[in-house]
């Protein structure tokens, strides 16, 4: 028995009967969010605390704050977004009407991860709704106090006919994605992301793959080290490290990374004090597990800076590895902590190319006051997203398209990008009445003669013009 | 196998298929393939398919042309990174969205357009600056073999390979990892695709089919909707991923489109249909008789001779077709129209939403409210109204399908996006460090204000938002160093 049946169903009729499709219920979806996230602001904070620690000035600026930008944004441009778009038409199709129709695809899927359990769920979601689709979400069991909000309080703001959340681990999950969706959009790690690509093969489902990597931070030798330690550290320790485009090593010359170290020491002190562990500011670690594997990362290489880590608090200290091998765990997986280990390169190409031998990650960075440099790193290697001089800062711009490449993911979302995201776009010709002589050009018998004239109208536009 | 790929990839890692000129300059050797061996292609697409030589200059080559001249106009312009909006944070930033090549791109055709199926995503993926892998249908044996000969003889023969072979040899290509992959054919296969596309996380595009629906309104000009129908439908014998599939009318027009259909088809083919050379032939012995089984109980109100020896099978209709029937369950793929009576355009619109989604849709009618509704109430890979095939043929418009007709679409600049990865770019400075101490912790309730307000407020360039953000800088830095953050 599938105990999802009944509640896809529901979902698959409410599609069916249209009511998502009109511009005002779509808005009314959207300014639910809105509500959702101001009247319950305390609420979701708590949780964001208790889940993972979370100071209120991160919920506030990277859960709710941006939460509340995409919802403001999807409500303000909703309508210019569902215009039919126009496009340049060719010498047949002159009189013709042609446009992109933005459809919704129906029942989109939105299964969500721990580490920003509301952003990762509501902007997403903004996108999906605003396309006009039905949502099944599935939030993460491992942010519990979070799961118990989006469950209980996010669907009384919503139209319970096209909206629904399920909650499981994964087994729940492997058996909920035996159902077909018109639209899956996964945010996780690579290995899971290649079992849901798996699942959703069997129906022909289109995916967007939110995955990650090693977002390799290459640091100049000509910079000024205390800028980039503090944006390096700041970026790491964001979220305790649990950022899928956080710094995950850096990679400079030996002479960089002493000057670096002091300056890394420094700003860790000055932001999260001489004991990092009582400040306010400073995350802890999701669950048990991801605690034990971070734990046994910090005996990779040696400890230049940091190291220390208590299980009754799932604490790890902001920490800087030297001397690490490529070999080791700390460099052959996705870090998800506040641990960077610096790993030396001879020149700018050795960096480059200890990139290029990798996963192409979701984000990179370079540092480095002289431009040519930050433009070496970025058009030698490939990457979700890259930021020069800074850290993730280039997700802020819900302009720029946020996703990833080969190992990182596929698709992308973010602003406009995620209403295009979860829209098909359908393409539209309606053609006008008349031209029937003209036309009667493609139809057969055919002779040396139509193919002059066919040729012969060919050459009057240099387009693309075919079977006329 | 292995080994090809490889080289291929050694290829693209080298770099060379990056640089503008580099395209430009393979786009235009392909062109002068086309044109210096027109012959050679023609008579290959002829004999797999017994067509015409017009016929297959007007289907494929000309398609090929367009696109060619087409791309080398517009490439210099899409290779240009596109600036990014900025908000007030990144105001003095330079945002952009750059184009990037995505590696090795696995191509594999259909046979049923031989050479447009596989050359017209060639030069998208050709354009977007990557190494491409060609796998032809081998169904289709001649253009196979005529392709895997010319291409080396054009392009550079490292990047753009050629790699022949059945089911086996396709399934141990999809071993590989590839950066992309673009499929064309059935949708069983398609899912294999995708599934082995899955063990690397290579993003697919599947242009599959379906069953095209065609809606016929009482009013509408039947005599045009007619002839373009029988254009549509018997065009390649049927063999067309976005042929009219079926017919949906009142039951009252039934009468009316055989006839008017007949006389088109009278009008086209001549009398003796199988003698035109403009008629083509079943693919092979094996789809004829998929086709022919199709005609089983089926009421033929024109056409129904079949000649298995030349694989000949006459323009049919069908009239009255029960929903249930064999020839309303798969894609036909063939030379017979079903015409299915339905009572008016709703009940049209339920019957095309209680199947599967389409790759693509038509509707004739004079009743451009109709037309509009039918489109709002149906989805489909792609439209046209009063007319078939014609979205087609028009590069600005993407062409794919959606649920299981097909995942992502092509054509013009929709294939170089499709190959392509579109990367976000921020560069910053390590200057103005003083802002960022806004940022840092330790926290407090103002600085978050202050984050909020940056984040969230959208500029443009412009020389009192520089003086703004000047302003505010400074009233920044100075609070900052004062100590109230």
């Amino acid at each position: 028995m599938d105990p999802f049946a009944d509640t896809l169903q529901r979902l698959r009729e409410a599609f069916r009967s249209g009511q998502t499709q009109a511009a005002d219920f779509r808005a009314m979806q959207l300014k639910g969010l809105g509500r959702f996230l101001r009247e319950n602001k305390q609420l979701l904070q708590d949780a964001l605390a208790q889940d993972l620690h979370k100071s209120a000035f991160e919920s506030e600026v990277s859960e709710i704050r941006i939460s509340q930008g995409e919802v403001n944004l999807a409500l303000k441009n909703l309508r210019a977004w569902m215009k039919d778009e126009k496009v340049p038409r060719n010498l047949a199709t002159q009189l013709d009407s042609a446009f992109i129709r933005k459809e919704p695809f129906g029942l989109v899927l939105i299964i969500v991860p721990w580490n920003y359990p509301l952003n990762l769920t509501l902007v997403p979601l903004v996108g999906a709704l605003a396309a006009g689709n039905c949502v099944v979400l599935k939030p993460s069991e491992i942010s519990k106090n979070m799961e118990k909000v989006l469950a209980e309080v996010l669907p009384r703001y919503l139209d319970q006919s096209c909206f629904a959340v399920v909650l499981g681990g994964p087994e729940e999950t492997q058996q909920l994605l035996e159902n077909k969706f018109d639209y899956i959009f996964f945010t996780g790690s690579p290995r899971v992301g290649k079992i849901i690509m798996a699942a959703a093969a069997k129906h022909l489902t289109p995916v967007t793959l939110e995955l990650g990597g090693k977002n390799p931070c290459y640091v100049d030798d000509d910079c000024d080290p205390q800028t980039v330690a503090n944006r390096v550290v700041w970026f790491r320790c964001f979220n305790t490290g649990q950022t899928c485009v956080a710094p995950d090593y850096v990679l400079c010359s030996r002479e960089t990374q002493e000057r670096l170290l002091p300056t890394m020491q420094s700003a860790i002190t000055r932001f999260y004090g001489e004991d990092p562990k009582s400040s306010p500011d400073l995350g802890r670690i999701i669950g048990e597990k991801q605690f034990r594997r971070l734990q046994g990362l910090l005996g990779c290489g040696h400890v230049a800076i940091g190291g220390q880590s208590d299980e009754s608090e799932r604490y790890i200290a902001p920490t800087v590895l030297v001397d690490v091998q490529e070999t080791e765990p700390v460099m052959q997986e996705e870090i998800f902590g506040p641990i960077l280990p610096i790993v030396n390169v001879r020149s700018l190409d050795e960096a480059v190319d200890f990139i290029t031998r990798r996963e192409k990650p979701l984000a990179l960075y370079a540092f480095s006051n002289n431009s040519q440099v930050i433009k070496r790193v970025l058009t030698g290697t490939s990457s979700g997203g890259f930021c020069g001089n800074d850290g993730f800062m280039h997700m802020t711009l819900t302009t720029l398209p946020f996703g990833g490449v080969g190992a990182s993911g596929m698709g992308r979302y973010h602003g406009k990008f995620s209403f295009d995201t979860f829209s098909h776009h359908r393409a539209c010709l309606l053609r006008a009445p008349g031209m029937e002589k003209i036309y009667a050009i493609r139809y057969p018998p055919y002779s040396p003669r139509n193919q002059r004239l066919l040729l012969a109208a060919m050459e009057t536009r240099s387009c693309s013009c075919t079977l006329l | 196998m292995d080994r090809k790929v490889q080289r291929a990839r050694a290829a693209f890692r080298s770099g060379r298929s990056r640089p503008l000129q580099f395209r430009l300059q393979q786009l235009e050797a392909l062109r002068r393939m086309v044109q210096e061996r027109e012959r050679d292609i023609l008579q290959a697409i002829g004999a797999d398919l017994c067509k015409s030589e017009f016929n297959a200059y007007s289907q494929e080559v000309i398609s090929i042309l367009g696109e060619i001249d087409h791309v080398l106009e517009k490439l210099p312009k899409w290779v240009t990174p596109k600036p990014a909006e900025k908000n007030l944070l990144t105001m003095l930033d330079e945002a952009y969205v750059h184009s990037e090549p995505l590696g090795v791109v696995l191509i594999i055709g259909a046979w049923n357009y031989p050479f447009v199926l596989t050359i017209q995503p060639l030069i998208g993926a050709i354009a977007a600056g990557n190494a491409v892998i060609i796998k032809p249908s081998e169904v289709s044996e001649n253009t196979a073999k005529i392709v895997s000969k010319l291409l080396p003889q054009y392009l550079d023969q490292d990047l753009y390979v050629v790699i022949n072979g059945g089911v086996k040899e396709t399934t141990e290509l999809l071993r590989q990892r590839f950066d992309h992959i673009l499929y064309t054919g059935n949708t069983a296969v398609g899912k294999i695709v995708m599934e082995a596309a899955a063990k690397h996380l290579t993003p697919v595009t599947l242009e599959l089919g379906g069953k095209s629906p065609c809606y016929i309104d009482k009013d509408c000009d039947l005599d045009i909707a007619c002839r373009r129908i029988t254009w549509g439908k018997y065009m390649n014998c049927g063999q067309t991923c976005i042929a009219p599939d079926y017919i949906l009318c009142e039951p009252s027009l039934q009468s009316q489109i055989v006839q008017k259909i007949k006389e088109t088809v009278k009008e086209f083919y001549g009398e003796n249909v199988k003698e035109s050379p403009d008629y083509e032939r079943i693919i092979n012995l094996h789809h004829f008789k998929r086709i022919i089984n199709l005609l089983e109980g089926q009421k033929i109100a024109y056409g129904g001779e079949t000649d298995e020896a030349t694989c000949y099978i006459a323009p049919t209709i069908l009239t009255d077709v029960d929903p249930e029937a064999k020839v309303m369950q798969e894609e036909i793929f063939g030379p017979i129209l079903p015409v299915v009576p339905v009572k008016n355009a709703d009940e049209a619109i339920k019957f095309i939403n209680d199947h599967e989604k389409p790759l693509a849709f038509y509707i004739f009618s004079h009743n451009n409210k109709l037309i509009r509704r039918m489109i709002d109430e149906t989805s489909s890979g792609g439209v046209t109204g009063n007319d078939v095939i014609m979205h087609f043929t028009l590069s600005s418009l993407p062409f794919g399908g959606v649920g299981s007709s097909g995942i992502g679409a092509y054509h013009g600049k929709h294939s170089f996006d499709t190959f392509s990865h579109q990367r976000s770019c921020l560069l910053k400075s390590l200057k103005r460090e003083g802002i960022n101490k806004l940022r840092y912790p330790p926290n407090s309730q103002s600085k978050v204000d202050w984050a909020k307000f940056l984040i969230l407020k959208r500029f443009n360039k412009g020389k009192l938002c520089l003086l703004m953000l000047t302003v505010l800088g400074i009233v920044a830095a100075v609070l900052v160093k004062a100590g109230y953050y």
